[in-house]
């Protein structure tokens, strides 16, 4: 009982830590990508005692300076509603991680450990719900602020984030028909088959046009540039106009923290999660014949570095994609999620369904 | 339909540069930091106060007052550069000189770079060539007024 909860306990504070210090370099790496991307450097000038390691430091003094800065509250502003609209937004997106297996079961002790925090078995909607709750933070901040530009900024984001939030649940229902689960560890395992004997059984290769809804969708529901409806940097300044400091920062830091939580349900859902592709519980195994044993913990660690490339590899996609394309205007967006991928997440389900009934 | 494959068409291609462009540049950067040097640098970013770009011979930066060969600068107090000063920036208070050839030089000649504009007007005006504005010192900053009100007749 007591190592059952101590087990848990450790899995939740590893995982959150993980997930916030991910969340804090990504802020650096947004930077430099961005940087590079465009042929510039990027930050590279924080240091402590003269070691700069590429501006590795940087996320820690803006912190340091969101720290420091004044707890703002406008007088006009409902005081507890401001107060609590950023911990919405945070807690809601940061709560989803729990459901993300990130390696397989490890045996430690005599005890059989699944890397996981909790396998709920209807994970998909539980993160899709979280998800969805995250919406609040944004209304409640742009209704607490007492701002025009703030209600207006909290209202399109509510908008954006429901719709988006129908074309997201269409595109996994796809997914849910193929592998018939709604617990992310199960959908995982399903994906450790081959397909045609050569292709690992992952989700992208069943289900293109789903992957394709499912992260135009999870772009908007990160509400970054291309739909950044409710912050609207450059027509308004959104639901955050009355926040700066840390609360400030902790909108901010929600926004990449979704990025995480994005890359890793695609990551999950459609690139087969911590699976390695034809690596099996006692190694690889090629489709050619080759085979290579490998001891159980090499196996592990091949998975959870397997999971941990690929959300790299999402959010890596996710800053260029925000570094690339110019952003929507308020009805393109609408467009976008109302008459195309909503209908092509329904044609998805249709096609899906028919090739189920004819196999 | 034709319309949303051509609309995919040029979004992958505009995600394909500046993915091009991420890779080639971080190759770059890669083989500089293990010390490979290329003709290409990965960025095109100079590290300013550390390393400096050569300033155009055209530049305008800090005036000076040429010396004369004794040393004493050689403005005569004309006033035309403070006539033709647009910004009203410099201030020149005349004096005699004994040498009856020059007759007369600058007790004073300040540049006031709070208001100074930068147009080089008087170094144009200078009928003597004393004034100019080559100095090469661009960091003028100063956390007081009084600061940045430049003597120039110590040449």
């Amino acid at each position: 009982m007591f190592g059952d909860v101590l087990i848990i306990l450790v899995k939740v504070v590893l995982t959150l830590m993980w997930t916030l210090l991910l969340a804090l370099f990504l802020t650096w790496v947004e930077r430099k990508e961005s940087a590079v991307m465009q042929d510039r450097i990027g930050a590279n000038r924080a240091s402590v005692f003269g070691l700069r390691i590429f501006g590795l430091f940087q996320p820690f003094a803006d912190a340091i300076k969101m720290l420091f800065k004044e707890d703002f509250c406008p007088t006009f502003a409902q005081r507890a509603l401001h107060w609590l609209a950023p911990t919405f937004s945070f807690f809601f997106v940061s709560v989803t991680m729990v459901a993300v297996p990130f390696g397989d079961t490890i045996s430690l002790f005599g005890r059989r450990i699944p890397l996981q925090v909790v396998d709920l078995n209807a994970a998909v909607l539980f993160v899709l719900a979280m998800l969805s709750l995250g919406i609040y933070g944004i209304l409640v901040g742009g209704w607490a602020s007492s701002n025009r530009f703030a209600l207006i900024g909290s209202l399109r984001g509510a908008a954006q984030l429901v719709s988006y939030e129908v074309a997201l649940g269409l595109s996994l229902v796809g997914l849910i028909m193929v592998f018939p689960s709604l617990s992310l560890a199960r959908i995982v395992e399903f994906q450790g088959g081959l397909l045609f004997g050569f292709l690992p059984k992952w989700g992208i290769f069943l289900q293109p046009l789903g992957f394709a809804v499912f992260f135009l969708a999870g772009m908007a529901e990160t509400k970054r540039v291309p739909f950044d409806m409710p912050e609207g940097e450059s027509e308004i300044i959104g639901f955050y106009t009355e926040y700066g400091g840390l609360k400030f920062g902790l909108f901010m830091f929600t926004d990449f923290l979704e990025v995480i939580v994005l890359a890793s349900m695609a990551t999950t859902l459609f690139f087969g999660g911590w699976q390695v592709p034809w690596l099996g519980d006692a190694g690889f195994a090629f489709p050619g014949g080759g085979r290579i044993g490998l001891p159980p913990w090499a196996v592990t660690v091949l998975r959870v570095l397997s999971f941990n490339l690929k959300v790299f590899f999402f959010c890596w996609l996710q800053i260029l994609t925000r570094w690339t394309y110019p952003r929507f205007r308020y009805d393109q967006v609408m467009d976008l999620g109302w008459k195309v991928l909503v209908p092509l997440g329904a044609a998805n389900i249709l096609a899906t369904g028919l090739i189920l009934a004819v196999r | 339909m034709i319309k949303a494959w051509r609309v995919l068409r040029e979004l992958v291609r505009g995600a394909a540069i500046t993915a091009r462009h991420f890779f080639v540049n971080m190759t770059f950067h890669t083989l500089r930091l293990f010390g490979i040097r290329t003709r290409r640098r990965g960025a095109v970013t100079i590290q300013y106060p550390e390393v400096q770009k050569a300033l155009s011979p055209r530049h305008h930066s800090l005036h000076r007052i040429r010396p004369r060969p004794d040393g004493k600068p050689s403005c005569v107090a004309c006033m035309l550069c403070v006539t033709v000063c647009p910004s009203e920036c410099l201030y020149v208070e005349a004096a005699e000189d004994p040498d009856p050839e020059v007759q007369k030089l600058p007790a004073k000649f300040v540049v006031d770079l709070n208001r100074c504009c930068f147009c080089g007007f008087c170094v144009e005006a200078c009928p003597v060539d004393a004034i100019r504005m080559d100095t090469g010192e661009i960091r003028l900053a100063s956390l007081t007024r009084a600061g940045l009100e430049v003597p120039l007749d110590k040449p």
